[in-house]
C-alpha cells in the first residue's frame, strides 16, 4: 500500500499492459465473458480490470437465492421472450437480443451447476421451480464460483483498479485506463477489443433510509456499481437506450431486501393496511398478483399515497419449515435481512413482512437501460462491447441472462478482434487522462473544496426530489426535470472543487463524477418520454396517459466536442408473434 | 450496516500483506489501522454483504443492524466449512436459530 501520497503527477508511475481482450468489470457477465473467450481462444490473452476483488464483486457479491430465468421442459425461448415482454407492459423490447439471450440461457445456468453451484432439485433430479421461470439455488458462493472458474481458465485479473476512461483511436475503442486504489499507479490497458460489464448505476437517488441512519447504503443493488460502465461510453459518444425505464421494485421496508423471494417463492400476497389484496383489487385486469413488474413495484406506494399504507407481504400462513427455508433463501442473497428480522424480534409466521418501494436504479439486467448494442453485443463505438447490466434493450436478464450475454459478447469480441491490430499508444491521450484522474488528489492539504460524499448527497437529494425519487412516489414533470438538469450542470461544473485525501477518496471522487454523467442522461430520457408508460418506473405527472407515439425506443448520444446530449428514437420491431401484453 | 471488529480477536491477519477483510470488501472499506487492527473506514457506505464477516479467519467481525432500523441487539454469525455454511442467529430476546446447508457441490 502506498504510504506517502504523491505531490505531483511526475511521482505517479504509469503501467501499460497489452492484452487481446480487455473486460472492464469482473462480475457475473464479465466472468462469463472471460471464461467463454478463453474456452474459444485459449491462445489469446484475456484481462479483467476489476474495481473491487473479483471473488466478491458486482451485483452478486452477497450471493443469490434463485436463478430467475431458466427455461423449463416444454417451454421455448420464444415463450421466455413473450413473458419478458409482458413483464414490461408489452415493451417495446429488443426481441432480437432477447431471443438470442434466451437461446443461450440454459447452457449458462448449467455451466454454473457444473462448476459447483447447488441448484435445488427434487428426487427425480428436476430443478425446483418457485414460479414459472425461476429456480431455487443455494447461491451463497455464486460469485466465488464464477471468479475461480475465470482464473482457472487463465484470465488475468487486475483487482482494485476502477476504470476511469476508455482508450480511443479516433472513434474506435482500443483499451481502458484507470488507477490502482492500492498502489496509486496509473494503468493503461491496450486491447484489440473491450467488453464493458461493470454493472448498472445504483445510488443516483437518495435511499429512503439514508436520512438519520448510520446506513447510507441501505439499498437493493450493490452501491459500488455506480454507473461507470455507462459513463465510460457516454463520454465517448456511445448511444444509450431506454434510461427512462428505471428499475424500481417492491422491497422489504427499512431493509431494502428482495420481495420476490417471499411473494413468489412463498406465495405471500401483497396487502395494504386493511388486509386487502391490492394487486387483485386494483390490477386484476393486468394479471393481479402476476401483473407486470412495474405495476407490482408501484402498487404498494400508491396505497401509501392514498392513505392505505403500510403494505405487507403476508407471511402469516407459513409453517416453521417454510419460515426456515425462506430465511435460508435470504441468507443466500441478503443475509443481513435475517439479522434485521432478529433485531426487530419479528416472528414472520405471526407478523407479516412490511414492504415499500425502492429507490430507482438504472440497471440493464433488470429493466432495459444501457448501451444500444448490435447482435454481437457491440455498442455504437467500434471495438467496445457490452454485457449484463451494462447492455440495454433487453430486460429481465437477471443472473442467467447476464451470464449468457457475457458469452455472446465474448463471441462477438473475438470475431471483431481477429480483424484488427493494435495502434501505437497515444501518449498525449494517456497524459490527459492521468492528469484528470489524479487532479482531486493533488490539490494540496489547504485546498478549500468539496468532498465526494458531500457532492454525492447533494446529487441524490436533487434526483430524489426533482427526478422522481421515492419521496415523490416516483413522479416528475417537465419543470422539475428542468430544475434537476440545471443543478446537475452546476454540480458537473463543481467537480473541479472535488478533493480526495487518499486513494479510496479518489475512487469516491470518480464515482460521483460518473454518477453525475449517468444522472444527466437519465433526466434527458425522462424529459423526452412525454407520456406515462410504466408507472413507478417512469411516471410523468404532466403526461399521465400512455401515448402510442412513444411506442418506440428513446435513445441518447452525447456529442463528443460540444458535450450536448442529443435525443432521438428507434422503432420497435415485433419478432415473436402474439399479444404483447400476454405472457 | 457497519461491521464491528472485536479488537481482542483481530490480529490484523499478520501473515498476509493486508487483512482478508480488506482484501475482499467490495467497497474498499476495511482497512488496517495503525494499531494493526482492521476497521471499517466509512461505516455509512457498507452494503452489509457480509463478505468481510465470512472472510475473517478468527471470527472477529460482526455485522450489526444500525439502531435506527433494528433494536439492540441481534447477532448473525456465519461459519464457513468445506462446501457448507452454518449460520447462527440470535434475536434481541435471546432466541437462537441455526441454519446449515451446502453452499457448493464441488
Amino acid at each position: 500500500m502506498a504510504k506517502e501520497l504523491p505531490k505531483d503527477l511526475q511521482e505517479i508511475p504509469t503501467e501499460v499492459i497489452d492484452t487481446d481482450l480487455l473486460i472492464v468489470g469482473g462480475g457475473n457477465a464479465g466472468c462469463f465473458a472471460a471464461i467463454e473467450a478463453k474456452k474459444l481462444a485459449p491462445e489469446l490473452k484475456v484481462t479483467i480490470m476489476e474495481k473491487a476483488h473479483i471473488s466478491r464483486s458486482g451485483a452478486t457479491a452477497a450471493g443469490m437465492d434463485a436463478i430467475n430465468t431458466y427455461i423449463p421442459e416444454g417451454k421455448t425461448p420464444e415463450d421466455l421472450v413473450r413473458w419478458s415482454r409482458s413483464q414490461v407492459g408489452g415493451g417495446p423490447i429488443r426481441e432480437d437480443l432477447a431471443l438470442s439471450n434466451a437461446q443461450n440461457l440454459n447452457e449458462a445456468v448449467e455451466d454454473l451447476e457444473r462448476w459447483g453451484l447447488p441448484i435445488l432439485r427434487d428426487d427425480e433430479g428436476k430443478a425446483q421451480y418457485r414460479g414459472g421461470w425461476d429456480v431455487s439455488i443455494h447461491g451463497e458462493q455464486l460469485k466465488p464460483i464464477m471468479a475461480e472458474k475465470a482464473m482457472e481458465m487463465g484470465a488475468e485479473v487486475y483487482n482494485r483498479i476502477p476504470a476511469t476512461g476508455l482508450l480511443m483511436d479516433g472513434d474506435r475503442c482500443v483499451g481502458a485506463m484507470g488507477f490502482g486504489v492500492r498502489n496509486g499507479k496509473f494503468y493503461v490497458f491496450r486491447a484489440r477489443a473491450v467488453i464493458v460489464s461493470a454493472g448498472g448505476a445504483i445510488g443516483l437517488y437518495k435511499s429512503h433510509t439514508s436520512d438519520a441512519t448510520s446506513s447510507h447504503h441501505q439499498v437493493w443493488g450493490s452501491p459500488f456499481n455506480v454507473g461507470s460502465a455507462y459513463a465510460l461510453g457516454i463520454s465517448q459518444g456511445a448511444e444509450m437506450t431506454s434510461f427512462e425505464q428505471r428499475w424500481v421494485a417492491t422491497r422489504t421496508k427499512d431493509f431494502c431486501g428482495p420481495v420476490d423471494t417471499i411473494s413468489v417463492g412463498y406465495k405471500s400476497l401483497i396487502t395494504n393496511a386493511k388486509g386487502e389484496r391490492i394487486l387483485q383489487k386494483h390490477y386484476a385486469h393486468l394479471g393481479g398478483d402476476k401483473a407486470p413488474r412495474y405495476i407490482r413495484a408501484n402498487a404498494p406506494m400508491e396505497e401509501w399515497l392514498a392513505g392505505r399504507g403500510p403494505c405487507y407481504a403476508d407471511t402469516t400462513h407459513l409453517g416453521p419449515e417454510e419460515v426456515k427455508e425462506m430465511k435460508i433463501d435470504y441468507l443466500n442473497e441478503r443475509p443481513a435481512f435475517v439479522l434485521f428480522l432478529a433485531a426487530r424480534g419479528q416472528d414472520i409466521s405471526k407478523e407479516p413482512i412490511e414492504v415499500y418501494g425502492s429507490d430507482p436504479y438504472v440497471v440493464g439486467g433488470h429493466t432495459q437501460s444501457g448501451y444500444w448494442v448490435d447482435m454481437e453485443r457491440m455498442t455504437t463505438v467500434p471495438g467496445l462491447f457490452a454485457a449484463g447490466e451494462s447492455a440495454g434493450g433487453n430486460p429481465n436478464k437477471f443472473v442467467g441472462g447476464c451470464a449468457a450475454e457475457g458469452k455472446l459478447a465474448a463471441r462477438g469480441a473475438l470475431k471483431y478482434l481477429a480483424g484488427v491490430t493494435q495502434p501505437e499508444l497515444d501518449r498525449q491521450q494517456v497524459e490527459r487522462e492521468k492528469e484528470r484522474v489524479f487532479a482531486p488528489l493533488l490539490r494540496g492539504p489547504e485546498f478549500d473544496g468539496v468532498s465526494p460524499t458531500e457532492m454525492e448527497e447533494r446529487m441524490q437529494r436533487l434526483m430524489d426530489e426533482y427526478a422522481g425519487g421515492t419521496t415523490q412516489f416516483y413522479r416528475c414533470n417537465e419543470e422539475r426535470l428542468d430544475y434537476a438538469l440545471k443543478h446537475l450542470k452546476i454540480l458537473e461544473d463543481q467537480t473541479r472543487y472535488l478533493y480526495a485525501k487518499d486513494l479510496h477518496d479518489l475512487m469516491g471522487a470518480h464515482e460521483v463524477i460518473d454518477r453525475l454523467e449517468v444522472a444527466e442522461v437519465l433526466v434527458h430520457h425522462l424529459k423526452f418520454r412525454k407520456e406515462t408508460r410504466w408507472q413507478g418506473w417512469q411516471t410523468r405527472s404532466d403526461y399521465p396517459e400512455m401515448d402510442p407515439k412513444f411506442d418506440c425506443f428513446v435513445e441518447s448520444r452525447r456529442h463528443k466536442e460540444t458535450g450536448e446530449i442529443e435525443m432521438f428514437t428507434r422503432p420497435y420491431e415485433q419478432l415473436v408473434p402474439g399479444d404483447r401484453c400476454q405472457p | 450496516m457497519p461491521p464491528r471488529v472485536d479488537r481482542e480477536k483481530c490480529d490484523g491477519c499478520k501473515a498476509e500483506e493486508e487483512p482478508l477483510c480488506a482484501q475482499i470488501c467490495p467497497g474498499d472499506l476495511m482497512v488496517l489501522g495503525e494499531n494493526r487492527k482492521a476497521h471499517c473506514r466509512q461505516p455509512r457506505d457498507c452494503w452489509d454483504c457480509m463478505s468481510c464477516t465470512k472472510a475473517c479467519p478468527v471470527g472477529a467481525i460482526e455485522t450489526r443492524t444500525p439502531y435506527q432500523l433494528g433494536y439492540h441487539v441481534a447477532r448473525l454469525i456465519p461459519m464457513m466449512g468445506t462446501n457448507t455454511i452454518t449460520w447462527t442467529c440470535i434475536d434481541l430476546n435471546g432466541k437462537v436459530e441455526r441454519f446449515r446447508y451446502k453452499n457448493r457441490t464441488t
